[in-house]
């Protein structure tokens, strides 16, 4: 086939249909090519959707994008296998257009984001899987599909194919993943009436509550759960190393850490009726830092989960997703318009506005973080129990005086981990959040 | 060689759901999709152009998103797609549909001559099985319905022989074209899409008819106007009263478990046990 695109863009999740959609704003002849039946059926997030990235893409996408609620209210909790020990923050602040974050289902919004790529001029072609890049020398200059007639050529590939970006391997660009950079996720939606859910979360038509939790739930491995609330379901699921499941001594699969969530006592009334409507799993990069591989070159840059770009410690992803989506686009429409070709000389400049960007200061920030949460799964099993037990000493009256309550209390943190064990976790982990 | 292929863009009805308290059918974010048995249609449409060349055009009545459905069936190969498309056709029974695409084909006539009309053998979303055979009577078209197989056309001679499916056994008929043939399911394979198509489908400007573009004349006959089916009551089948068996197979061999469901077979159905005795080769 003759036929010659400025850029193929390789997956329609938010990083590709970011991509997409800046490229074909500009004038830039795109085609996208999605594995799936269509944009959107094999994507899973938790979800949330954070306005500030999407904004810089399409400024009022609020006028159309299938969102469910904005939130006002974040809860954090520290759970044992009783209790939970939480705090929250709920703001007016929050109820103020223009809102900060969303909850959205996936299947809703990526058709509706896919959509605005298509309108903006992109060629959107699904169920294609790219088999391989096609190579000159160094260069990218196209990919094969697997159809008759599948070469397509282009001045420069994006890869947005995901958290296992077999393109990228297969070419070389970044090593196998390994167990202990991905976190395996399972999550349900589950449909119930929308009363039931506001009386519940305390919340009025539109308004949402988001709950991330930690603690004994995932039965030692490193990793978090969530609630969040949409329009008429709640959203339920948990996450933890793929490495950590694999290693568990307890054999613990993911659909059972979800069940076990589920069961808890803070949040079985929670969910209590609610009808499973969908259930997926899904790996998340959570390499941090030291994962990102080499992001350009000759032809190509990697952008969204196929180059680890997620923020684990804020359960940011889609957001990182998107705007390096949009700075690889970017990058490749200056490029287009300085006419010095799509080498790697020119996509450069992708590496560098992204070094600017939150997304590079933020893992950076974070570079240590993976580590020394999965060197230290006490984080995940002795304190979530020993601040439970230390709030419940402190609440329960029965007549023991308050001295001796802090006196018992600090010698139960004493006799779970030693003064050397508390400081040095402390010390651990005022270096990674510094 | 000119055939029209009809098809229709239905909610995949493996997604649908009951609306648990109101009984009301769930469409939201469920993927509209072609009605799975007019690939079978499209797919034999196909193998005759891919034998006597010619064209193949797509046909179809509803809203407007259903062009994805018609540029769906242009990836595979399809020449031409027409979306009849008007808020006047909304709530057409298979009687008003019938007339609205018989009226569109006739349109399509005086572009150029049809040989054959395929349709699906019905569709999932109504399981009717009426519109081809309500198309063909319209258009005095020789019907050819649960069509399994061509067995010959003869351009020249204007004959069409065909296998079709027919309770006990399978019919081998010869008749004259044009002819109106509703294919059965499961008798060719969809073909997979060339890239090349694939991208001339993305981009394929699909025509879009309103009633005037379809040559409706008579308004009372489309819409739910021409339309006689009332649905009075829309409800979930009722579960089914009697509970599965459970044979326990702990440690139990193969042979034992082959043994137990058998004869649990047997004692639910000792017909069944009799006829087999009867069969069995002594």
């Amino acid at each position: 086939m003759n036929e010659r695109f400025d850029a193929i863009v390789v997956g329609a999740g938010p990083a590709g249909n970011a991509a997409a959609y800046t490229m074909a704003s500009a004038g830039l002849k795109v085609l996208q090519i999605e594995r799936g039946e269509y944009p959107g059926s094999k994507n899973v997030q938790g979800a949330i959707l954070y306005s500030d990235a999407l904004e810089k893409i399409i400024p009022d996408f609020r006028d159309d994008a299938p969102l469910e609620r904005h939130i006002i209210e974040q809860r954090m909790w520290v759970l044992d296998d009783e209790s939970f020990v939480g705090t929250h923050f709920r703001s007016d602040d929050y109820n103020k257009p223009p809102y900060n974050r969303y909850t959205i289902i996936r299947a809703q919004f990526d058709k509706w984001f896919s959509s605005k790529v298509r309108e903006a001029g992109a060629l959107l072609i699904c169920e294609t899987t790219v088999s391989e890049l096609l190579v000159d020398g160094n260069r990218v200059v196209g990919v094969r599909c697997d159809r008759e007639g599948g070469d397509i050529f282009a001045d420069v590939v994006i890869l947005a194919d995901g958290v296992n970006s077999t393109l990228a391997r297969k070419a070389g660009f970044h090593a196998e993943i390994s167990p202990g950079n991905v976190a395996l996720a399972v999550k349900e939606i589950l449909f119930m009436p929308q009363e039931a859910i506001e009386a519940r979360f305390n919340i009025t038509e539109d308004e949402g509550v988001v709950i991330e939790a930690i603690g004994k739930i995932t039965d030692g491995m490193m990793g978090t759960g969530f609630l969040y609330t949409n329009k008429d379901s709640l959203t339920i699921g948990i996450g933890c190393m793929l490495a950590d499941f694999k290693g568990s001594p307890n054999r613990t699969s993911p659909y059972a850490v979800l069940e076990r969530m589920k069961k808890h006592p803070a949040i079985a009334p929670m969910i209590a009726g609610g009808e499973m409507k969908e259930y997926c799993a899904h790996l998340i990069p959570e390499g941090g830092f030291y994962a990102v591989p080499r992001v350009f070159g000759d032809g190509w840059m990697i952008v969204g989960d196929s180059g680890g770009f997620v923020n684990s410690v804020h359960r940011e992803g889609s957001n990182l997703a998107m705007t390096t989506g949009r700075l690889a686009a970017e990058t490749a429409i200056a490029a287009k318009e300085a006419g010095k070709g799509f080498g790697a000389a020119s996509l450069k400049a992708y590496k560098a506005a992204l070094d600017e960007s939150f997304v590079m200061k933020d893992l950076h920030k974070y570079r240590d973080m993976p580590d020394v949460f999965h060197r230290n799964n006490q984080f995940f099993t002795t304190y979530p129990e020993l601040v439970n037990r230390a709030a419940k000493t402190m609440i329960t009256v029965d007549g023991v005086d308050k001295k001796t309550k802090e006196r018992e209390i600090f010698g139960d943190f004493r006799q779970k981990r030693s003064l050397v064990g508390l400081m040095g976790d402390a010390f651990k982990l005022w270096r990674a959040f510094r | 060689m000119h055939i029209v292929v009809c098809i229709k863009q239905v909610p995949d009805s493996a997604q649908i759901r009951v609306h648990p308290v109101t009984n009301t059918i769930m469409r939201q974010g469920v993927p509209a999709i072609v009605n799975p048995y007019d690939l079978f249609a499209l797919e034999e449409a196909l193998r005759l152009k891919d034998s006597f060349g010619g064209k193949v055009t797509m046909l179809c009545m509803g809203p407007p998103q259903a062009e994805e459905a018609l540029k769906r069936c242009i990836s595979f190969g399809a020449d031409d797609a027409i979306l009849v498309t008007d808020r006047a056709f909304a709530g057409a029974d298979t009687l008003a549909t019938s007339y609205a695409l018989a009226s569109a084909i006739r349109q399509i006539e005086k572009e150029q001559a049809i040989d054959l009309v395929f349709t699906g053998k019905q569709t999932i979303d109504g399981d009717t099985a009426q519109v081809g055979p309500g198309i063909a009577k319209r258009l005095s078209m020789q019907l050819l319905t649960y069509v399994s197989r061509i067995a010959e056309l003869d351009l020249a001679n204007r004959t069409i022989t065909i296998e079709r499916r027919a309770e006990g056994g399978v019919q081998l008929l010869k008749t004259r074209t044009p002819s109106l043939i509703t294919m059965l399911e499961n008798t060719n394979e969809l073909r997979f899409a060339t890239m090349p198509d694939m991208i001339r489908a993305a981009r394929y400007p699909v025509r879009k008819w309103n009633k005037d573009d379809a040559g409706i004349e008579d308004l009372s006959k489309i819409g739910l106007k021409g339309s006689p089916t009332v649905v009075s009551k829309v409800f979930g089948p009722t579960p089914r009263a009697v509970k599965a068996e459970q044979i326990p197979v702990d440690k139990a061999t193969p042979r034992d478990i082959a043994v137990n469901l058998i004869q649990a077979m047997f004692t639910q159905h000792p017909a069944l046990e009799q006829d087999m005795l009867e069969r069995a080769p002594l």
